[in-house]
């Protein structure tokens, strides 16, 4: 997938993160602002790399700003950002890109 | 036919499917039932968000036993169809049909989920169906809608649409609900699936709440839409059989079976004048109590 | 050294403070020392008055000098003005170096964190301390130790001459020019004056401060002229609608009613809920709403309630107003209504040292039933954190809990098993302020764990239908929904202790590590 135009997805309540996309200068560029960056800092950076992976993403600028999501959220949540940048709402790849 | 067709749904608890806070750890609750949103509680902006949030969360979350329902867009917007895709191949329980009116639209769902479950190497016939009636006409084909798709378990009623279109309102007193309720349940029962009855939206008034729930309970409604935790207990301990309701039952179920082996059939327990019509009801009684884990007897 | 909750206390620290590590909560059992009493200056002329103008006019007065512990009480929480207030004039006079010893301090006090970064402030001992003042502790900006202390705690420290408090600063709702200080009756009432108590007892000079003079004498007096040397009038002691709030309502959240109802569940079925029983509860939504469904229970079967302690509430003086308690001890008021409650006959003040200080001859926890209490970390062990957040940062209050932790027959802690994302339940906590030989049963939102060392819970629970599980469970639950989380990373320098009661090592603190 390549990212093309800059998207976001998310809010900033509670358990819940803001993942905004934009296209990259080579290679994942990873901003992250977490309320748990001590415990989670690090689990958070893997979730992201391995949806990034899954989406077939290798060029972007991706910031995250997290107030404590789940993984299942934050998957969500980049997920909901990348599709929405390249403007596909329909025949999503369910279980195949977009995968546990 | 799916297992899960008659499960126990005293109460079905509506989540807002784009809010992770609230579709977290639902389950601690202990709902019969949650509903998560994809209709009226998301914004048409984040419709396409909402689907990957529960796509995920029905892979991932272990929501201990309670069903996963799904409510999807209405058959006129350009979203349902996506969301089938997207929370059959999640895995959902069962997809809430909202404003039904025809028997028609159950089929089309029912065509698409089960090209989704096919798609998406789901068992086929996995996924159930529910019908949210909102309508006049809803309720007066109510019948064919209930017994569109074998997959259909029941049908439920979205009081704020229907009294909008009778072009009244919600009166607390229910006498708008009337007609509705009362064609719903009668519709259900005819077509041997099961009715809830529609949301109560005032939260300080537990006290009008509880008078509600019990009458749908005497109605013969099997259960009712929540829309917040607190009112869960109150619709269980109305729905749940009472300990001497049980006793009862297990009484009328020994007796029957009893009598019917020395060759009688009419006979009274416990001064009430019972004979085999009342065998079925008992045997429901004594199901409920276990489904609903209270049971304590031997039957 | 290791001590009895499995922390290493650097050998340095013990030598440091000349403390030892924590042995065990019943260690000191029975140990004899000799309290060590303040200078007093005597005031044999008659007539006069202890009036001094200003607080800069009492800081000389009391001849404040480089290098002095001043103290300070709690009472008006987050509307407190008296801290700042002399702290600022300290400041400006140029004075250094200055060891805080309050009973706690909180957001109202953010302003001292400048004071610390210029070396006004290098040492504090409190409760607990919040906002930028906890910042510049973990960001080790302080430069001595920072020392928390149980309110017991507090009280034993002073009492047996471990600190000396130079001048004493005592917030009086009202006073009169003698310095009879009361907790009421003024404009920024605060109900009662316990924290300070041991403050005009043990301090060398005792100020009081307030902003509404009475006529003598000021009876029943609180704290009492004997004790005062001056006293200053100023234009407001604090903020009365952050002094005493409005009454919390009971929550209608329900998950924290689940955990508040299984709460009441498991009191009523263990031996201690019988008539004549005890309890204290803290301030939060569940706790009010645990004290509102046990005293339905009580109503029902007919069980009157001996004694409530503690920091009072509506909830728990609506207890006394219903006639379902027969007296409140009170060490603190944190609504209106508990500021109102003062005035009745049954409600009655206690010290800190009467509460809870386990160095006197036997204070109140020691003869309480049931205490309720939160915590923001509860581990496997059942250890308890209270005073560090989970990202390394102080943040919070030892209390009482410590304390009524130890002394309580039944000691339950409520906690939601994950707070946002972060396991409340967890495998060691980041630093442990509440031994786990002191927690009984903790109430989680996923179930009850009791501690194994209540076998006699354990047993009376038996038949009782509640979601028995164990604190594995939980941290397991809790960890496969968040993931486990990984440990603060901290830098080597230890910036404070978390003292026991007896005044032992319980845990350290380390600076937080700086990306």
């Amino acid at each position: 997938m390549e990212i093309k135009k800059p998207a976001m997805s998310g809010t900033l309540e509670s358990c819940d993160c803001q993942v905004t996309v934009e296209p990259g200068s080579g290679g994942v560029d990873l901003t992250l602002e977490s309320v748990v960056i001590n415990q989670y800092g690090n689990a958070i950076r893997q979730v992201t790399m391995s949806t990034l992976e899954n989406l077939g993403i290798e060029d972007v600028r991706i910031t995250i700003i997290d107030k404590g999501a789940l993984d299942c959220t934050i998957k969500a949540r980049i997920e909901g950002a990348a599709f929405r940048s390249v403007e596909q709402f329909d025949n999503i790849p369910w279980g195949g890109a977009v995968r546990e | 036919m799916n297992d899960n067709k008659k499960r126990l749904r005293r109460t079905m608890m509506f989540l807002n499917a784009q809010k992770p806070g609230l579709i977290r750890d639902p389950y601690i609750y202990k709902a019969d039932s949650l509903m998560f949103d994809l209709e009226d509680a998301v914004a048409e902006r984040q419709k396409d968000a909402a689907r990957f949030s529960i796509y995920h969360a029905l892979k991932k979350i272990d929501y201990r036993g309670c069903e996963r329902v799904v409510r999807i867009n209405g058959l006129d917007t350009k979203y349902w169809k996506e969301d089938v895709r997207c929370v059959v191949a999640g895995g959902c329980d069962a997809i809430r049909i909202p404003k039904t009116e025809r028997a028609e639209q159950v089929k089309v769902v029912e065509a698409a989920v089960l090209a989704a479950e096919q798609e998406f190497g789901i068992p086929e016939g996995r996924t159930l169906l529910m019908a949210a009636i909102e309508s006049a006409r809803g309720v007066i084909k109510a019948l064919d809608i209930c017994e569109a798709s074998e997959r259909l378990f029941g049908i439920a009623l979205s009081g704020g649409d229907y009294t909008k279109d009778l072009q009244t309102a919600i009166t607390g007193t229910g006498i708008e609900l009337m007609g509705a309720r009362q064609n719903m349940i009668i519709a259900a029962r005819a077509a041997g699936v099961q009715c809830f009855d529609t949301v109560y939206t005032d939260l300080d008034d537990m006290e009008g709440f509880r008078k509600d729930v019990k009458t749908i309970h005497l109605m013969g409604f099997d259960g009712k839409s929540i829309i917040n935790p607190r009112q869960i207990p109150i619709v269980h301990e109305i729905f749940t059989p009472g300990e001497k309701e049980v006793v009862f039952a297990e009484k009328v179920v020994r007796e029957i079976e009893d009598k019917a082996a020395k060759g009688i059939g009419v006979f009274t327990v416990d001064g009430k004048m019972i004979d085999i019509a009342f065998y079925d009801g008992a045997k429901r009684i004594i199901a409920l109590a276990k489904a609903a884990g209270t049971y304590k007897g031997e039957l | 050294m290791i001590n009895a909750v499995g922390r290493d206390i650097p050998e340095e620290i013990l030598a440091q403070t000349g403390k030892e590590i924590f042995q065990g909560t019943h260690h000191f059992d029975g140990h004899t020392y000799k309290k060590d009493g303040p200078m007093t200056k005597c005031v044999i002329h008659s007539g006069g008055n202890k009036l001094v103008d200003s607080i800069h006019d009492v800081l000389v007065k009391c001849d404040i000098a480089d290098g002095m512990t001043l103290g300070f009480h709690h009472h008006f929480r987050d509307g407190d003005y008296i801290v700042n207030m002399v702290m600022e004039e300290v400041h400006n006079m140029g004075i250094k170096d200055i060891t805080i010893c309050a009973s706690s301090l909180g957001k109202a006090h953010d302003k001292l964190g400048e004071y610390i970064d210029d070396g006004t402030i290098t040492n504090i001992q409190s409760s607990g301390v919040r906002g930028k003042i906890g910042q510049a502790i973990s960001e080790g900006r302080l430069k001595g130790l920072a020392i928390m202390r149980s309110h017991g705690g507090r009280v034993r420290a002073i009492e047996s001459g471990e600190v000396r408090i130079d001048i004493a600063f005592i917030g009086a709702p009202t006073c009169d020019d003698y310095g009879n200080s009361r907790g009421i009756g003024g404009k920024s009432n605060c109900g009662v004056l316990s924290y300070a108590m041991v403050d005009a007892d043990y301090a060398d000079k005792v100020v009081a401060i307030t902003d509404c003079l009475v006529p003598f004498p000021n009876f029943p007096a609180h704290i009492s002229m004997t004790k005062v040397d001056y006293v200053v009038v100023v234009d407001e002691i604090g903020d009365p609608k952050k002094i005493a709030t409005g009454a919390a309502k009971p929550t209608t959240d329900m998950r924290k009613l689940m955990m508040a109802d299984h709460c009441t569940q498991f009191v009523i079925n263990t031996p201690y809920f019988k008539n004549g029983f005890s309890y204290q509860t803290g301030v939060g939504g569940a706790s009010i709403a645990s004290t509102i469904s046990l005293s339905k229970v009580m109503k029902e079967r007919n069980i009157r309630m001996r004694f409530g302690v503690g920091g009072l509430t509506k909830a728990m003086c609506d207890l006394l107003i219903n006639d379902q308690v027969d007296v409140l001890l009170d060490t603190q008021d944190f609504d209106l209504a508990a500021v109102e409650s003062v005035k009745n006959l049954n409600h009655f003040r206690i010290s800190a040292g009467e509460y809870a200080d386990p160095f006197n001859k036997g204070a109140v926890v020691n003869k309480l039933d049931f205490v309720i209490l939160a915590a923001l970390e509860i581990d496997v062990d059942f250890n308890c954190n209270v005073v560090v957040g989970s990202d390394g940062v102080i943040t919070g209050a030892q209390g009482g809990h410590p304390d009524t932790a130890a002394g309580a027959k039944c000691t339950i802690v409520i906690s939601p098993l994950l707070q946002g994302r972060i396991p409340a339940i967890c495998t060691a906590v980041t630093t442990v302020t509440t031994p786990g030989e002191c927690v009984d049963a903790v109430i989680t939102d996923y179930g009850i764990a009791i501690n194994p060392r209540r076998q006699d819970l354990i047993e009376c629970m038996k038949d009782v239908d509640l979601p028995f599980t164990t604190m594995e469970e939980l941290r397991d639950i809790a960890y496969s929904i968040a993931g486990t989380p990984e440990k603060v990373q901290f830098g080597d320098r230890v910036v404070g202790i978390i003292e026991a009661r007896d005044g032992t090592i319980m845990d350290i603190v380390h600076q937080i590590k700086k990306d």
